[in-house]
Formats: structure tokens, sequence, C-alpha cells
């Protein structure tokens, strides 16, 4: 029986809206600690932790993210877990977006002029105080612009999960393509949903760049 | 002794008494020889005024005192504590000894007032109300206690590095650091930078300073040192450094910067 595109369908991919939402904040939101504590250790200056968080920057750099999302749910029932979407999806995301976070933080940390550390130092801050008081509020305001960037590609990045089975927005897509054949319809529709998320991202990114630009040429 | 020589007195003096000491000070990047065999004992109290072409390893040498480079042999004793590989000591020695630096470093994202109470509230734990007190009185002492609520980029260059000194006073230092502290100022803001370092010497601060201010070396320094290539060629009082330098390197100095 083939249904027609109507308001049901229409609804009920923008009610994936909501998955496709929940997936992104908890990426972004893992993705920022763990991107914080990756951008740390790379500007730690402690070899062994460089050396590592550098490799864990190359691997998910270096391989697309359709493959992060397989190795964790296909590596979660090797491991014994129980294979869940949802988990599986969460963590390949948050792993994803802290190497990438990371990397881009870290360029935002050591753009700072290294003078400003020397102060704190010779003020007597300790590494942890300098960082929170000095260093991370100023390398924050540089950071806004490709952050925002990034959580649009996080944003349109979890349309992976798709495939791993985790009903997201285009996966509804799929599913109602699946009983209207009307495929064309259907993923207008689901794409339409990806612009409204990311556009309004995409032009606060494009502000916060001015702005930052603006502040840095006197 | 009846006429002792500079090392002769400096060793007489109690241990407490001398604020730096730097025996067999060696310093290196890679295959550079930044700090050849730093002898150097710095009184408390003294001011001592550093010197030497660019490259001679002088802002090196200041740099070794709060560990902002690390050595590679010999012995640093600050205000009576030994530095110790990468050990406590290094903070407490910190604490005690203040720096302001060429480019000023201060804190752009905070007002001068914040500046100023940050480390003091961080480190030894001092309350805000205490810290702004005192924040307010070494801002007075430097001249600008108006300017407490601007932020860096909206101060002059020579207010600027007034408040760096002001920063570094409020941690209430024993030994003040200046790493060519007028070198980055546009030559009419000289003058009030000097005047505030000149203060802060006839307060009794112990001083070292990197500078090539001359005049300030005259009227302040208790002795000059020149350093050339990781050295130091010649040490002496202002008068006798400036009239009758003992190397030619000095010489050779001295006749290109005057």
């Amino acid at each position: 029986m083939i249904r027609t595109f109507g308001w049901n369908e229409f609804l009920f991919i923008l009610g994936a809206v909501r998955w496709t939402l929940a997936l992104s904040a908890i990426a972004f939101v893992g993705g920022g600690v763990g991107g914080l504590a990756v951008a740390l250790a790379r500007t730690s200056g402690r070899k062994a932790l460089m050396r590592a968080t550098a490799g864990f920057i190359r691997v998910f750099q270096g391989t697309p993210l359709l493959m992060q999302l397989f190795l964790v749910y296909f590596g979660m029932a090797v491991v014994g877990a129980a294979i869940n979407p949802w988990i599986a999806a969460a963590l390949a995301l948050t792993l994803h977006a802290s190497a990438f976070l990371g990397e881009i933080w870290r360029g935002c940390i050591e753009a700072i002029p290294p003078g400003q550390n020397e102060a704190g130092t010779a003020l007597g801050l300790k590494w942890l105080a300098r960082m929170r008081w000095i260093v991370l509020p100023q390398a924050a305001r540089i950071a806004v612009a490709p952050t925002v960037g990034f959580l649009v590609q996080l944003i349109k990045g979890t349309s992976l999960a798709a495939i791993i089975g985790f009903t997201e927005l285009t996966r509804a897509g799929q599913i109602i393509n699946n009983a209207t054949f009307e495929p064309f319809l259907v993923f207008s529709t689901v794409a339409a949903f990806y612009f409204v998320l990311c556009w309004p991202l995409s032009l606060l990114a494009r502000r916060a760049e001015i702005r930052f630009a603006r502040a840095t040429t006197r | 002794m009846t006429n002792p020589t500079e090392g002769g007195a400096d060793a007489s003096r109690k241990t407490r008494d001398i604020a730096v000491r730097m025996e067999g000070v060696q310093k290196w990047y890679g295959a550079f020889q930044a700090l050849k065999d730093i002898d150097l004992e710095v009184a408390a109290g003294e001011r001592i005024v550093v010197c030497g072409p660019s490259g001679s390893g002088k802002s090196t040498l200041i740099r070794c005192i709060n560990q902002l480079e690390a050595v590679q042999g010999g012995r640093i004793v600050v205000d009576g504590i030994e530095l110790t590989a990468g050990g406590k000591n290094v903070d407490a020695i910190r604490r005690e000894v203040g720096m302001v630096f060429q480019q000023f470093n201060l804190f752009p994202h905070m007002t001068v007032l914040e500046n100023c109470i940050l480390a003091p509230m961080k480190v030894r734990g001092t309350s805000r109300d205490e810290a702004v007190g005192i924040a307010e009185k070494y801002l007075a002492r430097v001249h600008i206690p108006e300017q407490r609520d601007k932020f860096p980029a909206q101060l002059s260059g020579g207010q600027q590095q007034r408040v760096a000194i002001a920063r570094a006073l409020c941690m209430n230092p024993k030994i003040m650091l200046f790493d060519e502290p007028t070198s980055a100022l546009d030559p009419e803001m000289v003058k009030e930078v000097l005047d505030t370092m000149i203060d802060l010497a006839e307060g009794g601060m112990t001083m070292l300073c990197v500078t090539h201010e001359m005049g300030f070396a005259r009227r302040v320094a208790d002795r000059v040192i020149f350093m050339d290539r990781g050295e130091i060629v010649e040490v002496a009082p202002p008068d006798a450094f400036f009239d009758d330098p003992q190397h030619e390197r000095t010489r050779t100095f001295l006749g290109q910067i005057s």
C-alpha cells in the first residue's frame, strides 16, 4: 500500500528533528569537554600527553565519520556490550567532536601571545590558574566562529547515524520514503529542515568572525 | 679586609641579606650557549642595571631568576630559597619576585583593577576587598588611580607599563625584575616609566633592570653589569663604569650607544 506524502508524513519528519538536535547536543557537549581536555593536553608541553592526543586527532581527522560510527557500533558488540544505536551514535560523535574541537581550540590557545602566559607565571599563578583566568578567556573569543562552524558540520554529520539505525531526521526521511516512494519530495523536506537548523548558525559564525576581525584590527 | 673587592664584600654579608645569588649558571638553547658560567650576587636593596648588545644574554639572565627560563647548570638562590629542578621552590620564589616586561603583557580582557587583583587573590588568597585596597594604593603610587576601570587597550603605552609595574607590586615582591621596560615605548612616554622606577628605587626595592637608559643607570644603579656573548664582562659602580670602563668590549659598546 502506497501512502501519499501528506501532513502526517510531514509531522513525522518534523518530529525526528528533536532526535537530530538531541544527538547533536550530546555530541557537542561531550565533544566540548573532550575537546577541551585534548586542547589542554596538546598545549601542555608534556611530551607523552602531546603525542597521545596528536595521534587521537590524526585518527579521527584521517578517517570518515561513517567508519567511526561503524567501528564504535560494531566495536561495542566485540567488547560484549549490547548493540544500541543511541549509545553508539552518541559515543562516536562525541569522540569525533572531541578530536575536531580539540584541534580547533589548540590553535586558539596557541594564538594567545606567549607573553600572557609568562606574565601570569611571573606573578606566581600556576598552570591551571593561568589557563582559567588568562589564556582560555582570550582563546574563547577567537574560538567562537570556528566552533559554531564546526557545530554546523556536526549537525549535518548526525545524518550518518541513520545508517546504524538511529532514527533521526534522515532516518525518518528514509522511513517515509519507503512508504510513499516520493524520494525527491521527502528528501527535499529533510534537507529543508537541516537548512533551517544550520543556516542561522552559519550566520552567527559569520557575524562572530566579522566582530572578531574588527576587534583585532586596530 | 681593608679594601675588599666586589666579590669579597658581598661574600662577607650574611646570607639573608643576599637577594639573589647565581653561581656558575649555564643556559643552553640547543647547541647555543646563552649564559656561560654566570656568577652574580645581588644584595638586598641593591639596584643593578644590566646592559649589553642584543643577544648578549641579559634578558635571559634575569628570566632565569624567576625561572621563566630553566637553566642547565649552576646554582640560583633567591631570597634564601634555592631553586631546585622543577620543585616547589619555584612557586615560592615567583611569589617574591615581580617582573615587568618590554611588551607590558597586561591581560587585555581585564580592567586595570582586575589585572592588579588577580594574582593577590589567586596566589596569596587575599580577599577581594583587601586586594582592591592594595591595588588602589599601588595605582595611586604609579599616578594612575583614575584609570582603574579602563581596559589596557584604552591606555597609552606609558600608562600600560605603569599598570604593569603596579600589578607586579600588588604581590608585594622583595625583588623586581625589569626586562627592557621602556624599549617598546614612544619617546615621550619613557620618562613617566623611568620616574616610576626611580621612585621605586628610592623606596629601597631590590631591582635588576635590563635597560639601555644610561641616564637612569647613572642616577639609580649601585652597580652596572655589562654582558656580551653570554658572559658578564664588566661589573662596576655607574661612575666608574661610564667614565673609566676597563674592558675593550665595554668601551666599544658604550661608544655605540652614546
